[in-house]
């Protein structure tokens, strides 16, 4: 209706489009990556992507909630990316 | 009415502060060519600009009723953790021989990653 929140719904477009965008270069990425590392790195920015997403459908839908499946979801990707580089150093995760 | 107005230009701008980081992040991981180069990318750039998308998720709340300041709890908790996934991260790459060329160390230091002599010797040659 106004310009303020005209541009409020084209720039959360804009940036729903790019994180897809990321995530989806970033699982080329993951798919032909020569090193396991190369592959842990595509998977951790691919959950701070999946981040990013859940945190602008709380913008998007003005609704709070949100921040706790962000909070998650930031806990998880640490440790599941310390587990697997863990795994891949040790050949075991707590030892 | 000013007010508002200037809240949503300001949510709106660091939104695509955030958005631009992201996919230069994604970019860099996608177009470098070393393992270790392309570790820099997302877990410096990719946290700015999850960063500045959490700075316009705690304006917006701030624009659209009672403002919370929940997000600063993420994004300490982001700021804290990359560099300790990152340094992770290229421990695994010195240990499956991912880059070329390790730095060639002081006398009597050895990496910890690499604490078998055996495999030393082979890094070295």
């Amino acid at each position: 209706m106004t310009f303020a929140a005209g541009f409020l719904n084209i720039t959360i477009m804009i940036a729903f489009v790019a994180l897809a965008l990321g995530m989806i270069l970033s699982m080329v990425r993951l798919v032909r990556g020569p090193n396991p590392g190369d592959r842990i790195l595509a998977l951790d920015t691919m959950v701070i992507n999946a981040l990013g997403l859940v945190v602008l459908l709380g913008i998007h839908q003005g609704m709070q909630i949100f921040f706790e499946v962000s909070l998650l979801i930031a806990m998880l990707g640490f440790v599941s990316t310390v587990a697997l580089a863990r795994f891949l150093l040790r050949g075991d995760i707590i030892e | 009415m000013m007010l508002e107005f200037i809240g949503s230009l300001v949510v709106g701008i660091l939104l695509l502060i955030g958005s631009g980081f992201a996919v230069v992040s994604v970019l860099g991981l996608l177009k470098f060519n070393d393992s270790m180069t392309r570790l820099h990318a997302p877990t410096k750039v990719g946290t700015v600009g999850i960063g500045a998308l959490l700075l316009a998720s705690m304006c917006n709340s701030f624009l659209i009723g009672d403002g919370s300041l929940h997000e600063l709890l993420i994004m300490a908790f982001l700021f804290v953790t990359a560099p300790i996934s990152a340094n992770f991260i290229a421990k695994v790459n010195i240990h499956t021989r991912a880059c070329q060329t390790t730095p060639t160390l002081p006398e009597g230091k050895d990496w910890s990653t690499l604490s078998d002599p055996l495999r030393r010797d082979d890094v070295q040659k």
